[in-house]
């Protein structure tokens, strides 16, 4: 309105500017900390232009072992972090996706006590149950495996739910043409709503990846050998209380653990942003 | 609401529902009710017998000092990650929404804390603050702040809230800009046309229309502070100094985990529990009044 043409058409772009600043300087910090060496860092007066040892810190922390993890490299806990981030994505894609169909295109005894044992779900994050949860995941033998990594955490409603309010605005003339073309409930699923849940299929990738990449409590409490934890819950290890603490190795791991779902996120915002929004109405 | 057409078919629905069923009751239903159960239980020092104490558990829960102590720094800890995440989102949301030029960059960079683990939002914040490593930190001692977070509590917990704050930030922008872009242009310019300035408009007509996504945000905040801070706690503080930034979900870990204190643990988790139950219930409540307006 009146600030887009008038005096204080600055004025937005200022706020603005100091929002990015908020929120790049702390990952522009850490970037600069991932190109020096420790003790460049721990001088007391830190450079805040990258420095020249990129290459050699994030090769060193991708492909040596560290002593902090038991001589595991940074490559491998990338790795459990992405089987674990793209389980639970797929995983949970897949279940609510097949569930929700389910309770929106059939009639059957207990329909509405599936729903709402479902739906309960989502009212408990895992973070509150965690202790029985982690000794019925003991019970069943899954410490230290990507089982037991991914599949708790795939018991979730939100993409149920997302997924049964998307079903119930298909019109009933799409399935009635289905059938009179002969196509049966799994046809029909396969052939004609799947393509079309494209979009909330992308959104939800997004959210669900981002959601697994960044667990910490469950992959910490779960894993006791330093080969199968994930990055983010690796970093915590090489924080040593005393004064050894490698920051150069620490930052590069940092940024590398923020790397993946960056790029899914900025790769699919278009898709990203209006899910996350239609997800949570 | 309920499908006019449907599919025929007596056993595929069940076959469709069954993984997801499969799932919610083996890690839900289960562990949930174990937590119930241990709650009511007492177990000796070696896990060798349990005892059934009913709610000795919780009486006890409540007249230990250590617990109240976890749900006092819980609730300042919680009002005031919502806060600094809310107000500085909905100041950006705003600016946001009336520029033209750069919008697309500033989303986007606006949006990356959302894609940063709580737990790495911590390690960031900590190399900016930690004593003798962080250039924040030195700036601060070169202005004759004596600043050591590792001994005083306050800065720990003003620490470990700014951190939590600046990656719930993304999220509730993302969530001011929607709404706001919903709000129909012609009535602020109607309102513009009846004289009505920018302050006066946003109050009297922005900010009421906004109240459904700000309350939403609110209940998504607090349940964050509560929960998914779990990891900026432990990666930047650990609970201390001297349990200054102990939150209550933080108690759960280490009474369960490190201290082995199953009934007390359990007991802990099921407060949680009706916590959670109770701010959901509370927004479906409103969720639904919104429908009808």
């Amino acid at each position: 309105m009146e600030s887009r043409s008038g005096h204080l058409a600055w004025l937005p772009h200022l706020v603005l500017l100091l929002g990015l600043l908020l929120v790049g300087f702390p990952i522009y910090v850490t970037f600069v900390g991932s190109t020096l060496t420790t003790p460049e860092i721990l001088s007391g007066h830190m450079p805040l232009l990258p420095g020249g040892h990129f290459v050699e810190n994030y090769l060193t922390a991708l492909a040596q072992g560290m002593p902090q993890l038991s001589g595991v490299p940074v490559a491998r806990l990338m790795l459990n972090s992405l089987v674990m981030a793209l389980s639970i994505a797929l995983g949970k894609m897949l279940i609510s996706f097949l569930s929700a169909y389910a309770i929106v295109f059939f009639r059957f005894p207990g329909r509405m006590l599936c729903f709402w044992m479902i739906f309960l779900t989502l009212m408990l994050p895992v973070e509150v149950r965690i202790v029985p949860t982690f000794q019925v995941t003991a019970k069943l033998g899954l410490i230290d495996t990507y089982a037991g990594l991914a599949i708790p955490l795939i018991a979730s409603a939100t993409a149920t739910l997302l997924f049964r309010q998307f079903f119930l605005t298909i019109p009933d003339e799409l399935i009635e043409a289905a059938r009179l073309d002969g196509a049966g409930p799994l046809r029909f699923m396969w052939d004609v709503l799947l393509p079309l849940s494209r979009t909330n299929l992308a959104a939800l990738f997004v959210i669900l990846f981002v959601y697994g990449w960044n667990q910490y409590l469950w992959p910490l409490l779960i894993t006791n050998t330093a080969s199968m934890t994930t990055l983010v819950v690796g970093i915590k290890s090489m924080l040593t209380v005393d004064a050894n603490t490698p920051w150069h190795l620490v930052m590069a791991m940092a940024i590398l653990a923020m790397l993946p779902p960056a790029a899914v996120v900025l790769l699919m915002q278009r898709w990203f942003v209006k899910g996350l929004v239609d997800a949570e109405k | 609401m309920e499908r006019r057409v449907v599919f025929g078919g007596k056993l595929l629905p069940y076959l469709l529902v069954a993984p997801q069923l499969a799932v919610t009751l083996v890690f839900f239903f289960w562990p949930a009710a174990e937590a119930v159960y241990f709650s009511t239980q007492q177990q000796d020092a070696f896990g060798l017998s349990t005892l059934f104490v009913g709610f000795e558990n919780f009486t006890s829960l409540f007249a230990d000092p250590d617990y109240l102590h976890a749900f006092k720094v819980t609730a300042l800890f919680s009002v005031a990650v919502t806060a600094l995440a809310m107000l500085p989102a909905l100041l950006l949301a705003v600016m946001a929404d009336r520029v033209v030029r750069f919008a697309a960059v500033y989303k986007t960079a606006l949006m990356l804390p959302y894609a940063v683990a709580p737990a790495i939002a911590g390690v960031l914040w900590l190399f900016l603050f930690a004593p003798g490593v962080g250039v924040l930190a030195n700036a601060l001692r070169w202005a004759g702040i004596d600043w050591n977070f590792l001994l005083d509590g306050n800065q720990a917990l003003a620490l470990v809230i700014v951190a939590a704050a600046w990656k719930q930030l993304s999220y509730n922008f993302l969530f001011f800009l929607a709404g706001l872009q919903a709000i129909p242009k012609s009535l602020l310019e109607a309102a513009a046309i009846d004289g009505a300035g920018g302050w006066h408009r946003f109050r009297t007509i922005v900010l009421p229309l906004l109240s459904p996504t700000t309350f939403f945000l609110f209940v998504v905040d607090v349940v964050y502070a509560f929960f998914e801070t779990f990891g900026v706690i432990h990666a930047v503080t650990g609970g201390g100094p001297s349990k200054a930034t102990e939150i209550l979900i933080y108690k759960v870990y280490y009474d369960g985990v490190v201290g082995l204190d199953l009934g007390g643990s359990s007991a802990q988790s099921v407060v949680l529990m009706i916590i959670v139950i109770a701010l959901t219930a509370v927004q479906f409540r409103y969720v639904e009044r919104r429908v009808h307006y």
